[in-house]
C-alpha cells in the first residue's frame, strides 16, 4: 500500500497519477460508441448535405442558432407527438459537429423540414414577431441581403471527406455547380442535384432569383432538415443483434 | 551565480524569446497576407500586435535590473498583480455581457437585428468571457501566488509566467472578437476555432511547466492539498481541450473547421468535456483557491487531511463520468445514460465531503464571519456550493432530467453554482490577494464589500428563483395534455409564459453587476492605497481563558 505521503512528495507520480485517474471515464464511455450497431447503424436514406445544405447549416452554425434550439427529439411521448419520431443516431451520422443542443428557447428543429412554406420562413427570418408576435427570437434581415459567399465551398467538402463523409470526386468537382443549380429550378443541373443528393429540394428558397443569398442555403438546409430517413419504412427491431 | 554570467543567461533567453516572438510576427504577417477571410486579416494583426508588443517588452526587461533579494526569496508578485486587474476588469465584462443577453430574452428587440448583437453570437461572448476569461484568469493568478507561498519558491521562469497570463489574454481577445463576427466550432464552452485552440494549447503547456516547475524549487517536503487541485485542473483541462477540439481546417490560413467527430460520437465528446468543464475548471481548480484561502483567512488549519485525500481523489475519478447525464433519452445508448447518471448521484458524496471539509476549517472562527466580510463571501460560496452539487445529482436522474432538459432549470443551476459559488470563491480571493499584493494595510473599505456580499446574494436569489419557476413551469407545460389527449400548449405559448420570469432574471443580473463595480471600485482604491475612514468591526475578545490549575 502506497502512503499518500509518498504521492505528496513526488509531483510526477501525483501527475501521472492524475492523468490514469481522470482518464478512465471518458475511455470506458466514449470508446464503445465507435464500435456499438446502435451509434453507427447505417440508416436507409441518409446521405451527405448537398452543398447548398451544408452552407446553409454553416451559417446556423455562424449564427449560434443551436444556444437555442435543439436537434434531438427525445423518446418521450409529448416530444414525438409536439416534433415527430424521435432521433436515431444515424441521422447525425454526417453532422460535424453535432447540433443536438442544450437549450429550447425555441422549438426543436431535427424535423421542421416541410412544416412550413419557404415564404413562411423568409418573412419569420427577417422579422419573427410579425408572424409570431410572442416569439423572443432575433430577426435576422441580413441573411436576404448577403449574397452567399461560396467560392470556396468544394474545399469544404474535401474537408468532410477527409473526416468520413462519403462526398465522391464527381460531387466535389460539381460542388460550386450543384449550389448554384439547387437555387435555381431553371438552371441546367437541377436534375443532376437530385441525382448526387437524392430528396435535394431545387428551388430559388428565398423568392429573389436575382442572386443566391445566405437566406437561401439557410433555407434550403431547415427545409431537409428530418426528412431523409422514411419512418414508414424504418424498423427499430433491424438493427438488434 | 556570479552577477556577470546571470546577466549573460538573461541575455541569451531574451534573444531566444525574442527570436520566437519575432517569428511568430511572421506568422502571422503570412496569415493576413494569405488568407480570404477578413476574420483572419484581424486576428492576424492581432498576433502581429501581440508579438511586437512581446518584443517591446523584452527590450525594457533587457535594460532592467534582475531583482535582488537578501533572503534569497523573492516572490514574483508582479504577475499576481496584473492578474488581479484582468481578472476583475473581465468579470466586469462578463457580467454586463451576461446581463445584456438577458435583457435580450425578456425584451427580444434589443438584440437590434445586426449580426453581431444577436443573441446567438453574444451569448458564447458571456459564457467564454465569465467562465475562461474571468475565471480562468482568477485561476492562473491565484494558482500563481498559492503555488510561491505553499511551496516558499519563487514562480519559475521569469518570461513563462508573462507569457502565460498575456498569451490567455491573447486566446480570449481572439475567441471573443472571433464569436462576434461569426467565428464559432458551435460546440459549447468550447467555441474558439482551431487556430485559437492551437494557441491554447501552447500556452496551457507553458503553465503546466510554469506550476511543475514551482513545485521542483519548493523548499516544503509536501506537496499542499490547493497544490494537488490546481494540478488535476491543469493536466485534465489538457486532456479535456485537446481531444474535444480535434478537427480539420478547410484552408490552413481559414478561420473554418469541421470537428472530427459527428454525431452521437461528437456528442459525447462534447459532454465529456462540458462536463469536466464544470468539473475542473469550475470545480477543482476553485476547490485549490477554497483549500488555501479559507484557511489563510480563517487562520486555522484544514479541518481534515484525511478527508482531503479523500475528497481530492473521488471527485477527480467520478467526475470525469458525468458527461451522459446531458444526453438523457437521446441516442445515445442507455447503458452510457445509466452510467453517467449513477457517477454523478456518487458524485455528491466527494462534493459534500470538500464542502464539509472547507466549512468545518472555520470550527473555532466562527466568529470571524461577523467581523471578516471577505471570509463571509468565502464560507458563502462553499455553501452554494454545497447547494448546486446537490441539485445537480438530483437533475441528472433520468425522470427528473426529463422534465428539466431544455429547460431554464438547467440555466438556474448552472448560475447558483457560476454566481454563488465560482464568482463568491473568486471574489474573496480577489479581496484577500489585493492587499497582499500591493502590501496594503487592509482594503480600502470593507463596508463597501459587505454591501457587495449582499446586494450579490440578493441578485443571486432572484436569478435562480426566477430560473427554477420557468424552467419547471415551462417543462410542465410542454408535456400538459388536455382531458381529449391533446397536447395542451403550443410552443409559443410556453415561450409567452416565460417573460416576467426573464424580466426578474434581468434584474438579478443587474444587480449581481452592481456588486462587481462596487468590488472594482474598492480594489481599485485599495490598489491607490487608499483607506476609507470608517469603523472597523470589533473582533469580541471570546471568554478568558483560565489557566489550568
Amino acid at each position: 500500500m502506497i502512503r499518500h505521503a509518498t504521492i505528496e512528495r513526488n509531483s510526477i507520480l501525483l501527475l501521472v497519477l492524475i492523468l490514469i485517474v481522470v482518464a478512465i471515464g471518458g475511455l470506458v464511455q466514449i470508446t464503445p460508441l465507435f464500435y456499438l450497431e446502435s451509434t453507427i447503424e447505417k440508416v436507409q436514406g441518409m446521405r451527405p448535405y448537398s452543398p447548398l445544405e451544408l452552407a446553409g447549416r454553416n451559417i446556423y452554425v455562424r449564427e449560434g442558432c443551436y444556444n437555442c434550439h435543439s436537434q434531438m427529439i427525445r423518446s418521450l411521448r409529448d416530444e414525438v407527438e409536439r416534433y415527430g419520431p424521435y432521433s436515431l443516431a444515424a441521422e447525425s451520422m454526417y453532422d460535424h459537429p453535432f447540433q443536438w443542443g442544450s437549450k429550447r428557447t425555441g422549438p426543436d428543429l431535427a424535423r421542421v423540414g416541410g412544416r412550413y412554406s419557404d415564404e413562411w420562413h423568409v418573412e419569420h427570418m427577417i422579422a419573427p414577431r410579425a408572424l409570431v408576435p410572442e416569439s423572443v427570437m432575433p430577426g435576422y434581415p441580413f441573411l436576404a441581403k448577403t449574397p452567399l459567399n461560396a467560392a470556396h465551398i468544394a474545399d469544404d467538402l474535401r474537408a468532410n471527406r477527409a473526416i468520413g463523409v462519403p462526398y465522391t470526386d464527381e460531387m466535389i468537382a460539381a460542388a460550386a455547380a450543384d449550389l448554384a443549380a439547387q437555387a435555381n429550378p431553371d438552371a441546367d443541373g437541377a436534375e443532376d442535384v437530385q441525382v448526387r443528393y437524392p430528396k435535394a429540394q431545387v428551388r430559388d428558397f428565398d423568392g429573389n432569383p436575382a442572386m443566391v443569398s445566405e437566406l437561401d442555403a439557410v433555407i434550403a438546409y431547415l427545409q431537409m432538415l428530418g426528412t431523409l430517413v422514411d419512418f414508414d419504412l424504418y424498423k427499430p427491431e433491424d438493427n438488434l443483434r | 551565480m556570479t552577477n556577470s554570467n546571470h546577466h549573460g543567461g538573461r541575455s541569451v533567453t531574451n534573444l531566444a524569446v525574442g527570436l520566437a516572438l519575432a517569428l511568430g510576427a511572421l506568422l502571422g504577417l503570412f496569415l493576413t497576407a494569405r488568407t480570404v477571410d477578413p476574420v483572419m486579416v484581424g486576428h492576424g494583426v492581432l498576433f502581429i500586435v501581440f508579438c511586437g508588443g512581446g518584443i517591446f517588452l523584452l527590450i525594457r526587461r533587457h535594460y532592467d535590473r534582475p531583482p535582488v533579494s537578501d533572503t534569497g526569496l523573492v516572490y514574483n508578485d508582479a504577475v499576481t498583480r496584473a492578474g488581479v486587474i484582468v481578472s476583475m476588469a473581465w468579470g466586469v465584462v462578463g457580467f454586463l455581457a451576461g446581463l445584456a443577453i438577458a435583457l435580450q430574452l425578456a425584451f427580444p428587440i434589443l438584440n437590434l437585428d445586426l449580426p453581431w448583437t444577436n443573441f446567438g453570437r453574444l451569448r458564447p461572448v458571456h459564457t467564454s468571457a465569465v467562465i475562461f476569461a474571468f475565471g480562468g484568469n482568477v485561476l492562473i493568478t491565484t494558482s500563481f501566488h498559492v503555488v510561491q507561498r505553499t511551496c516558499r519558491a519563487r514562480l519559475a521562469g521569469e518570461i513563462a509566467p508573462w507569457f502565460v497570463l498575456w498569451g490567455y489574454n491573447l486566446f480570449i481577445v481572439i475567441a471573443a472578437t472571433g464569436y462576434v463576427s461569426g467565428v464559432t466550432q458551435s460546440k459549447e464552452y468550447a467555441e474558439p476555432e482551431w487556430y485559437a485552440d492551437l494557441w491554447l494549447t501552447l500556452v496551457w503547456v507553458v503553465y503546466l511547466l510554469v506550476f511543475l516547475g514551482t513545485l521542483w524549487r519548493r523548499r516544503e517536503p509536501h506537496i499542499y492539498v490547493a497544490n494537488w487541485f490546481y494540478l488535476a485542473f491543469i493536466v485534465t483541462v489538457a486532456m479535456l481541450h485537446i481531444v474535444n477540439n480535434l478537427a480539420v481546417p478547410v484552408s490552413w490560413t481559414g478561420t473554418k473547421s469541421y470537428t472530427l467527430f459527428a454525431g452521437v460520437q461528437d456528442a459525447l465528446t462534447q459532454w465529456w468535456y462540458g462536463h469536466n468543464a464544470v468539473g475542473f475548471f469550475l470545480t477543482a481548480g476553485f476547490l485549490g483557491i477554497m483549500y488555501y484561502f479559507v484557511p489563510k483567512l480563517a487562520q486555522r488549519p484544514v479541518y481534515s487531511y484525511r478527508l482531503s485525500i479523500v475528497h481530492f481523489w473521488s471527485l477527480i475519478f467520478l467526475y470525469i463520468w458525468a458527461g451522459p447525464h446531458h444526453l438523457h433519452y437521446t441516442a445515445l445508448p442507455q447503458w452510457a445514460q445509466t452510467l453517467g447518471m449513477t457517477f454523478s448521484i456518487m458524485l455528491w458524496m466527494p462534493s459534500w465531503g470538500g464542502m464539509i471539509n472547507g466549512l468545518m476549517t472555520l470550527s473555532g472562527a466562527w466568529d470571524k464571519l461577523r467581523t471578516d466580510p471577505v471570509l463571509r463571501m468565502l464560507v458563502v460560496s462553499v455553501a452554494f456550493y454545497g447547494m448546486s452539487t446537490f441539485e445537480g445529482p438530483v437533475m441528472s436522474i433520468r425522470a427528473v432530467n426529463s422534465l428539466s432538459h431544455y429547460t431554464d432549470w438547467t440555466v438556474g443551476h448552472v448560475h447558483s453554482g457560476a454566481l454563488g459559488w465560482v464568482a463568491f470563491v473568486s471574489f474573496g480571493a480577489l479581496y484577500a490577494l489585493t492587499p497582499v499584493l500591493w502590501k496594503r494595510q487592509r482594503l480600502y473599505s470593507l463596508q463597501l464589500v459587505s454591501a457587495h456580499f449582499w446586494i450579490a446574494s440578493i441578485g443571486i436569489v432572484l436569478y435562480i428563483t426566477a430560473m427554477w419557476v420557468s424552467g419547471i413551469l415551462q417543462g410542465l407545460m410542454w408535456r400538459a395534455y388536455d382531458n381529449l389527449g391533446f397536447l395542451e400548449y403550443s410552443f409559443v405559448e410556453t415561450v409567452a409564459a416565460m417573460h416576467p420570469f426573464y424580466v426578474i432574471r434581468a434584474g438579478g443580473g443587474a444587480l449581481f453587476v452592481v456588486g462587481a463595480l462596487i468590488m472594482a471600485y474598492n480594489l481599485w482604491r485599495t490598489i491607490r492605497g487608499d483607506l476609507r475612514a470608517e469603523a472597523l468591526p470589533i473582533s469580541r475578545p471570546g471568554p478568558a481563558m483560565a489557566p489550568a490549575e
